[in-house]
């Protein structure tokens, strides 16, 4: 089993895996606050074109997206956002960090949405009553009752991103379903310790994320 | 709702304000698209449109591949539930052994990714069953699909019971029904039409998952698009249209799921309003529901 890591470099595409998830998590944080802040905003436009990227990102396949981001935009147009010298291994990750963060921004909105919902009207009615302005109630009262009430959803959303990191081997970057998939075609043999192995390491990455995510939301859950 | 508690109702000033902020947001938003869609024009040109005005490329690529999808993802959700149900009632059962060996299938198969389980679904058919290479696809699709809904099948399965009042279970056992019809007839029922809604949801999920079929040559919708743009060179459009047939379907089944979970809460009394959370509407989140819990 030892050599089979070894000569797979299961390691490494494990590390390749854990990269995607970390950028792409943050990634998604970023976009999908933005998305929930425009979603609950008073102006309607704005609430509408969160509403609307949500029900649209939320509705198309991960794989599509990615494809879209890769052979359309990259190689038919070119547009890069890595070095034009870079190997075109590190352009398919950094395309596949982009399609996993727009892809999860859209869930991780939802999260916070279903938080923001958790906060009481009463804290809302307080924060307007003392004189604080949408932006100032949103930030200083809302938004950090509603990130303490959303760490549950936000766990499953980030376990559900280190699991669907693996679409991105369809675009040819070198994580761990792209290792297995070479491991079997090489050596068929052992098709079943390497199916083992692969899937270990990912109940290894998943486990404690979910264990993790629900000690912190029952410490930080907000007392009522 | 919150939401509407956030601000007040906006005066004339505030009302002027939030319309300038309004119109300069979009206009940075149209903005933005504006040049995703200026760097797609030569894409986007009506010539490449037109292979979709032809009723061929309907009937040789659009509706295939169409049908494929739906083949594989009604088949897993068939199979899916069939199983799901299996392992819910066994994570249920009082037979140690029967809930243990249920638990670790469903934590395991939880854990790992749809995409790994294709893959290997596919490969023990090509290696060990050797199956004809024409069904392989569709095996390693469907296999991989199954095995990881019913685990959140089960996983809904056994939350739905667990929600109901206690009393449910103890007035089955009082009127003389053993634990098992007890579960059979009176708990299992409520809990499916309770959980009817996140069912709905997780349709949406399998079919958006029919797509990793990709990667072992299932010629789903995706698949079958990329075929027409090798023939007509319009991969922007193909893609485009692709993803609003996804999109269409699967609204209307989110749709769906929120007008049966309006139906339904109504009816319901009790605590047993499992998927009241406001989450159940994230087939993502909800494939992962009671991991949290």
């Amino acid at each position: 089993m030892l050599d089979l890591v070894r000569e797979y470099d299961v390691l490494g595409a494990f590390w390749v895996t854990v990269q995607l998830t970390v950028y792409a998590a943050v990634g998604s944080l970023v976009i999908g606050t933005v998305i929930a802040i425009l979603r609950v905003s008073p102006v309607r436009i704005f609430s509408w074109a969160g509403a609307m990227y949500v029900n649209v990102v939320r509705n198309t396949p991960l794989t599509l997206i990615v494809f879209f981001l890769f052979f359309c935009l990259y190689q038919l147009l070119g547009w890069h956002l890595a070095p034009l010298s870079a190997r075109s291994s590190t352009h398919a990750f950094v395309w596949g960090v982009v399609g996993l963060s727009l892809y999860h921004a859209s869930f991780v909105a939802e999260a916070l949405r279903s938080g923001i919902n958790t906060v009481g009207v009463g804290q809302a009615e307080a924060a307007r009553s003392i004189g604080l302005d949408f932006g100032q109630s949103l930030r200083e009262v809302i938004l950090p009752q509603a990130f303490r009430g959303a760490i549950a959803p936000l766990g499953n959303t980030m376990i559900a991103l280190t699991k669907n990191t693996t679409v991105v081997s369809t675009i040819g970057v070198a994580e761990a379903s792209y290792a297995m998939k070479n491991a079997i075609e090489f050596s068929p043999n052992v098709l079943y310790l390497i199916f083992a192995v692969m899937s270990l390491g990912f109940v290894v990455l998943t486990l404690p994320m979910g264990v993790l995510f629900t000690q912190v939301s029952r410490r930080l859950a907000v007392q009522r | 709702m919150t939401q509407s508690i956030l601000f007040d109702i906006p005066g004339p000033r505030a009302a002027r304000r939030n319309r300038i902020v309004g119109v300069v947001g979009a206009v940075v938003v149209l903005g933005l698209l504006g040049l995703v869609v200026y760097g797609l024009r030569d894409q986007l040109s009506p010539q490449m449109w037109a292979p979709f005005l032809s009723p061929d490329t309907w009937q040789y690529y659009v509706y295939p591949g169409v049908f494929m999808t739906l083949q594989a993802a009604l088949l897993s959700v068939v199979l899916a539930s069939a199983l799901g149900l299996a392992l819910g009632i066994g994570r249920l059962s009082h037979n140690r052994l029967v809930g243990w060996v249920s638990a670790v299938f469903v934590e395991f198969f939880r854990s790992v990714p749809v995409l790994m389980m294709m893959l290997f679904a596919f490969y023990v058919a090509l290696f060990t069953l050797r199956l004809p290479g024409d069904i392989l696809p569709i095996f390693g699709v469907v296999v991989g699909l199954t095995l990881y809904n019913s685990c959140v099948m089960a996983e809904l399965i056994r939350s739905g019971v667990h929600s109901l009042p206690q009393g449910q279970r103890e007035a089955g056992l009082a009127i003389g029904l053993t634990p098992g019809q007890t579960l059979w007839s009176v708990l299992l029922p409520q809990a499916i039409t309770a959980m009817l809604p996140s069912l709905v949801s997780q349709l949406v999920v399998i079919l958006k998952d029919t797509a990793l079929g990709y990667l072992i040559t299932y010629p789903d919708l995706i698949r079958s698009m990329q075929n027409l743009s090798a023939v007509k060179g319009n991969l922007v459009t193909a893609f485009i249209v692709a993803a609003l047939i996804f999109i269409l379907i699967n609204y209307s089944l989110t749709s769906l799921a929120h007008w049966l979970e309006r139906t339904l809460g109504g009816r319901r009394a009790g605590p047993g309003a499992v998927m009241r959370t406001g989450l159940a509407m994230d087939p993502d989140l909800e494939a992962d529901a009671g991991r949290a819990t």
